[in-house]
């Protein structure tokens, strides 16, 4: 078989949606970003919103988020980015908002932003990358790093005395009266994709029903911080990273 | 027959602020500006004009509002006094990187550290040499009365629109809580999405089919875009400085000495005019009403027909430097200020002035 | 016509509105108007002042070291204002006030106005008594233009008050005595 015989739309069993640009990404093989992104760009195409919809792009590994979605984008300040959606959604109420942030931008410097957004009940969707370390900066200790996990700034492990506890800031949204749906996912197979596609698209749902703010955090793998392979990354996460933060809806309204 | 109004200069800013057609105002509470927010809240115009009026959990929330906002295009301020605007800094040097137009008030207070309510000008090289990281600067707005603070909220919306940068309008104390006869601004009406599209197709407003896709951003990884971006933000720089250079001259055709003061202090240097001049002293007053950019070609000129100047600030010292550039050594140049949160009085810079520069 | 003004007491006599009401008067004279309030935690029972100037022309400074009128309503600002007054000038003093000020060169004025508002359950009031006073004796505003004043510094569900404050302007021109 040539590459044209195979390239023959004839045989197209498979099409990436158009709103994923062609910008090759510089996320790691076998990163959970890649997904994430690719499921997003599926939603808003699916739901034919790409005119109406405005992502926020954080600063951590998704900081290029802009470049690989075909939608008008804000990069905002280290853990800003809810209240540069909150602008956003306020000045343009009829329009989907949505944050892509890390567990360094949401959980750590930008909690005060993520709490208060989600308090006032902002009618944005939070997209919430939880690996338990920070990615771009080189795998420093992250506020959701597990005990004993080892990174740059924890080398010989999170020690809860030295650096208190991994926060599960999903479950304190979860308690919040202004967030509507809150659910913890993941994309390391084909069942937990399907589930977080379907997460996302409930969000948007929800943001055009202004029902309140939605929070999903999918529970990621980021093998180059945590020095494993993908498979080997994929398999930690399920045995060390899915107790500490259990997957399944902590709240829907 | 326009109306004739008495209010404080915070209320003033408020009123122009939603006349002018602001789509949205985020802040957070801080004395002695606070009024701004409370005005705003009690004048309701989400239910006239459409604005909308925000109270942030923090300052550095409220500027991130701001940024979010003025990245769709829309007209959107936030304001504080000199401890909250520490806080924006960070906030401040992103949106002039991104190239967004907004609106930045400081009622300066007295610092540094959490210092004091009462009116100080502390925070000019803050607001002219930078203030947030980067090589950045803004447009920085000195009004002296309650109507110049309805009037340039109206100028600064249009300044920062016209270059596409932050603009500052700082302001102290006195300005902000006194009470002064002030003209408001004609209603004009807030931008329809369409019209923002069509004057400013950079904004967020959600990507059109055949369009390509609008990003805000302020990073570039790689240092030659990076020093590109930089270039440009400096040729604008170079624009603005030829452009929108704003001073006031009091009594300076004669003059044998001049006073260099901003804001409050131009105000209580007039009088000082007025009594000097009854004692026989030829003395001019130079406000700059832009301090970026700073009237600097028209101070080298009084420097050739003056035998010295005296720059009064309620500061250590800030504006001096730039009045000693501008005159370049050609005559003596002093500082006179008070510190803390105190105004001086118009007799004390009389004597600072015999003192230090009449001799 | 220029006329330096500074009202102080203590937070919650009226001061500030004291200041404003006159401000206004001068608003609707046709007058340049400024109007400085001390501003913070004096407002909440120390001592608050207001600096207010009417004039025909352009104000330069709103603070000021000196004073054509000086209004005082304690004790701590008797001592803090007295000398402040411009030689030829005007000092009017509450009767609470003990100690009052010794300079032979203005014009001293008392009013017993606390005294008189706590008899006749006017407390509510003593600031238009003082400005009643203030106006008998340097007649810079009109009682009509400080009533109007008033009308438009009052929101508008204080407006039966109007009458009452009346009556505490006519009562404030009677009961200022001149000292000195």
């Amino acid at each position: 078989m040539t590459t044209n015989e195979i390239i023959n739309p004839a045989n197209l069993v498979h099409k990436k949606t158009d709103l994923l640009t062609d910008v090759p990404m510089h996320y790691c093989p076998g990163c959970s970003h890649g997904v994430v992104h690719k499921l997003l760009a599926e939603v808003i195409d699916e739901m034919g919103i790409q005119e109406e919809t405005i992502g926020v792009a954080p600063v951590g590994c998704a900081v290029f988020a802009y470049n690989y979605i075909d939608i008008d984008w804000q990069q905002a300040a280290h853990g800003r980015a809810p209240a540069v959606a909150t602008g956003i959604k306020r000045l343009l109420p009829e329009r989907y908002v949505f944050t892509y942030q890390g567990d360094g931008d949401l959980a750590a410097i930008g909690t005060a932003e993520t709490i208060h957004a989600c308090n006032r009940g902002e009618n944005i969707m939070i997209i919430f990358i939880n690996n338990g370390i920070y990615g771009m900066t080189g795998g420093q200790m992250a506020p959701t790093t597990l005990e004993g996990m080892k990174t740059s700034t924890s080398p010989y492990g999170r020690n809860v005395e030295l650096n208190g506890y991994p926060l599960n800031i999903t479950k304190l949204l979860a308690e919040l009266e202004g967030t509507c749906y809150v659910t913890r996912q993941s994309v390391h197979n084909v069942a937990g994709v399907r589930r977080a596609k379907k997460a996302i698209q409930k969000g948007f749902e929800n943001s055009e029903l202004k029902k309140g703010t939605s929070v999903i955090e999918i529970v990621s793998t980021c093998n180059s911080g945590w020095k494993l392979s993908p498979a080997a990354s994929n398999d930690w996460m399920v045995k060390n990273m899915f107790p500490a933060y259990p997957l399944g809806d902590l709240k829907n309204v | 027959m326009e109306e004739v109004r008495l209010m404080k200069g915070n209320e003033a800013i408020a009123e122009a602020a939603i006349r002018c057609g602001c789509d949205g105002y985020f802040g957070y509470p801080i004395t002695p500006q606070s009024e701004i927010m409370e005005t705003m809240m009690l004048l309701k115009p989400w239910e006239t004009t459409g604005m909308v009026v925000l109270q942030a959990e923090s300052e550095v929330a409220a500027i991130n509002m701001v940024y979010g906002a003025a990245g769709c295009g829309k007209k959107s301020m936030t304001s504080s006094s000199s401890p909250g605007i520490s806080l924006k800094q960070e906030g401040i040097s992103y949106i002039a990187s991104a190239e967004l137009p907004c609106v930045i008030v400081n009622v300066m207070r007295g610092g540094p550290g959490l210092g004091t309510i009462q009116p100080s000008q502390a925070d000019y090289y803050q607001s002219v040499k930078g203030g947030g990281h980067g090589d950045y600067k803004m447009i920085v707005l000195a009004p002296a009365s309650v109507q110049e603070m309805a009037d340039h909220t109206v100028l600064a919306f249009d300044l920062a629109f016209k270059y596409r940068t932050p603009v500052m309008l700082l302001a102290d104390g006195v300005i902000g809580q006194m009470m002064e006869k002030v003209v408001l601004p004609p209603f004009q009406p807030r931008m329809t999405e369409e019209e923002i599209r069509e004057k400013y197709p950079w904004g967020t407003l959600g990507k059109l089919k055949g369009n390509k896709k609008n990003v805000i951003t302020s990073l570039a990884l790689l240092s030659e875009e990076m020093e590109k971006t930089n270039n440009h933000l400096q040729a604008k720089y170079r624009e603005i400085e030829k452009n929108e250079v704003l001073y006031e001259e009091f009594q300076c055709e004669d003059a044998d000495y001049l006073i260099v003061a901003f804001g409050t202090c131009a105000r209580v240097c007039q009088k000082t005019v007025e009594m000097a001049r009854e004692e026989g002293i030829k003395v001019g007053l130079l406000r700059p009403i832009t301090l970026f950019p700073f009237p600097t070609e028209t101070i080298k000129k009084y420097a050739e027909q003056t035998k010295g100047m005296l720059s009064v600030e309620m500061n250590a010292g800030q504006m001096i430097d730039d009045v000693r550039l501008a005159v370049n050594g050609k005559v003596p140049v002093e500082h006179y200020g008070r510190l803390g949160g105190i105004v001086p009085a118009p007799d004390e810079v009389l004597n600072a002035l015999k003192e230090k520069i009449v001799k | 016509m220029k006329e330096e003004i500074i009202i102080s007491g203590f937070g919650g006599q009226g001061v500030l509105s004291m200041g404003k009401i006159l401000a206004y008067s001068g608003l609707l004279q046709g007058q340049e108007v400024s109007w400085m309030p001390s501003y913070g935690p004096e407002q909440r029972g120390g001592t608050a002042n207001v600096t207010v100037i009417l004039s025909d022309e352009r104000i330069s400074s709103p603070v000021l070291n000196s004073y054509d009128t000086v209004v005082v309503l304690n004790q701590p600002s008797m001592d803090k204002f007295e000398s402040k007054v411009k030689p030829g000038g005007t000092l009017i003093f509450d009767g609470t006030i003990q100690h009052v000020s010794a300079r032979k060169d203005i014009n001293i004025y008392r009013i017993d106005a606390s005294n008189y508002a706590t008899e006749h359950n006017m407390l509510k009031t003593l600031n238009m008594i003082i400005l009643g006073g203030l106006i008998q004796v340097r007649p810079i505003a009109t009682v009509e233009n400080v009533l109007q004043g008033l009308k438009k510094s009052l929101p508008e569900r204080h407006h039966h008050l109007l009458p009452m404050n009346e009556e505490a302007i006519k009562t404030g021109m009677n009961l200022i005595e001149k000292v000195n």
